[in-house]
């Protein structure tokens, strides 16, 4: 399977990864042989097989719905890049 | 002093208990080592205030007689997990400056059990890699060399840091993680023991995620004693894990009987790959001649969906890394990209992860991305996990039929040297071949090093065990590495 550049352009901007443009001949390289390699999946026959959801059968453990920890504000933002009055701060969202 | 260093984990335990040594003396000696082994680029945020705090706590306890097995003993934690105060980068610029405020809950147990932090080790860049040269800090390097030849080769990876200091002495073990084989490629690579645990029987709370339904921590040690002390305390059931087992742990150490009559141990013919150096072939066909001579019925297998293992695991990893890897936004920890006039949120979290992500992380998050994108999710994502539906199938019809443990080697070659595959990224995927499945179907893996290839480099077998069995498999380790008698060491050069 051969990936272009257009569709190589429309994955990093769905991953939120800018890729210059002379890089993108490169990348599109990269994933058609790592999706050539992929391919070989295609050889097995999987009819009426379940698609693996836990890797060990296990029922997930319930507990009860109940405030178990809070009142860190200063820690939660203790590593932001940029944190002001209590809150991450970002840039302009809405005009 | 620097005999103390090379102590294994089990003679520095009841050489601490018998008063023979202090955790004080162990930590200096270990400290002064990695003073020294700058060259091997193991260590990358060095911690001696901590461990000598911790050592002087670790001292007292055991002068009152409290002391669990690893109190005392002078650790290395892979950067992938958070520990309080210190910088957890999982190897990413990305995380440059992050310090978490949690300790994981992996390297918290040890803490309490009373083992002491050197410092945190080198890895590939969120434990994306073989051979450690994806990684933020640079190459880690294998303190093996050939011979006399002076070229620098790969400790491995992802936990390259980890097996290049327990190699080199350097600590008495290191905590390492294994997706699809970081931890058992780097401990065969540089001669150590390393034991990925059955998925759900360590934490995986507090440790940088890759690919969630295939990421366990596990001990990288100097013998399988130790594995098998070290495992036991890093293990146990979570509530912070959603998928931590709650199971007892059983006592690991007690299991190593080095009786393995009566055992039937499975040989998978599909492991025997095209191409395969000769050096692995003897290696493997010497490991079924010791588990024979010790008593183990030897029985051929067929693990049909094996070659299918890697293509799935590269979809299903990327997958759940582009996922995982989302958080890295710039918002919330780490690094943000110093942004241009009017740009906005897109152009931050764009620019951000493009400067903060190496080019196999970006290369993974965009694969994940892709095989997950609408029109593809079936195709690729799908029909993957059915795959490993069939990888996990086959090898509980080889359990039914009574295998107890399956040999196999460890990795396709011996070290090799740093900067050979880094071009090709398939070409570096096939250095996971033979422990990938084992992710894949969750189970419990160790690498042993069981003999030497014509350069003297280590080369390791693995044994894969049944789930939650993780004390027959070191049992059963444990008799191979009697059998191999494998003690050699590489000569200190750095």
């Amino acid at each position: 399977m051969s990936i272009d550049t257009a569709t190589a352009a429309r994955v990093a901007k769905l991953a939120r990864i800018k890729v210059e443009d002379d890089a993108l001949p490169a990348l599109a390289q990269d994933f058609s042989a790592i999706l050539g390699f992929i391919e070989q999946l295609g050889e097995v026959d999987v009819e009426d097989v379940e698609p693996m959801v836990s890797v060990t059968p296990m029922r997930l453990k319930r507990r009860s719905d109940g405030v178990t920890d809070g009142d860190q504000q200063a820690k939660v933002l203790s590593n932001a890049p940029d944190a002001r009055e209590g809150f991450f701060a970002v840039p302009k969202v809405v005009e | 002093m620097a005999e103390l260093a090379q102590m294994k984990i089990a003679e520095a335990r009841d050489a601490l208990r018998a008063g023979e040594v202090t955790s004080a003396e162990l930590t200096e000696a270990c400290l002064q080592a990695i003073e020294g082994a700058g060259a091997l680029n193991a260590f990358v945020h060095h911690t001696p205030e901590i461990a000598r705090d911790q050592a002087k706590a670790a001292d007292a306890r055991i002068k009152a007689g409290d002391a669990p097995a690893m109190c005392g003993i002078p650790l290395g934690i892979k950067d992938l997990f958070c520990t309080r105060g210190v910088p957890s980068q999982a190897a990413s610029n990305i995380l440059s400056g992050f310090t978490p405020e949690y300790e994981s809950t992996v390297s918290g147990q040890l803490f309490d059990a009373g083992a002491v932090m050197l410092g945190k080790l080198n890895m590939d860049e969120f434990a994306m890699g073989s051979s450690n040269e994806t990684s933020c800090y640079g190459n880690a390097i294998n303190p093996w060399r050939r011979g006399n030849d002076d070229t620098a080769l790969t400790p491995g990876g992802s936990s390259g840091g980890s097996a290049s200091a327990v190699a080199a002495d350097l600590c008495l073990g290191a905590t390492g993680t294994d997706t699809g084989g970081s931890i058992r490629q780097p401990a065969a690579f540089a001669g150590i023991t390393g034991i990925k645990p059955t998925y759900g029987r360590c934490s995986r709370w507090g440790i940088v995620a890759f690919a969630s339904s295939l990421d366990q921590a596990g001990p990288m040690t100097k013998d399988v004693r130790d594995a098998a002390i070290m495992l036991q305390a890093m293990c146990g059931h979570d509530p912070r894990d959603s998928t931590s087992a709650d199971l007892a742990v059983p006592d690991f150490e007690a299991a190593l009987t080095g009786d393995v009559r009566g055992k039937t141990i499975g040989i998978p013919r599909e492991y025997r790959m095209e191409g395969m150096p000769d050096e692995i072939e003897a290696l493997w066909a010497d490991g079924r001649r010791m588990l024979e001579d010790a008593g183990a019925k030897i029985v051929d297998i067929s693990l049909p969906h094996t070659k299918y293992a890697l293509p799935a695991y590269y979809v299903i990893a990327p997958a759940e890394a582009s996922s995982n890897l989302a958080r890295y936004d710039g918002v919330r920890y780490g690094r943000r990209a110093t942004l241009a006039q009017g740009d906005g949120i897109t152009e931050m979290y764009e620019k951000t992860r493009a400067e903060g992500f190496g080019a196999e992380v970006q290369r993974r998050v965009m694969v994940g991305t892709y095989v997950l994108s609408a029109g593809f999710y079936d195709a690729y994502y799908n029909r993957a996990r059915k795959v490993r539906t069939l990888i996990k199938r086959d090898f509980e019809e080889v359990f039914a039929q009574g295998i107890d443990a399956i040999l196999t080697p460890a990795t396709p070659s011996s070290a090799f040297e740093l900067g050979r595959t880094v071009e090709d990224p398939v070409e570096m995927y096939l250095n996971d071949v033979f422990t990938v499945t084992v992710n894949l179907a969750g189970l419990p893996g160790i690498a042993v090093p069981a003999g030497t290839d014509k350069h003297g480099l280590p080369l390791g077998l693995q044994l894969i065990g049944r789930p939650w069995e993780e004390g027959d498999l070191l049992n059963t380790a444990y008799a191979l590495e009697q059998a191999a008698g494998f003690v050699a060491k590489p000569g200190k050069w750095w």
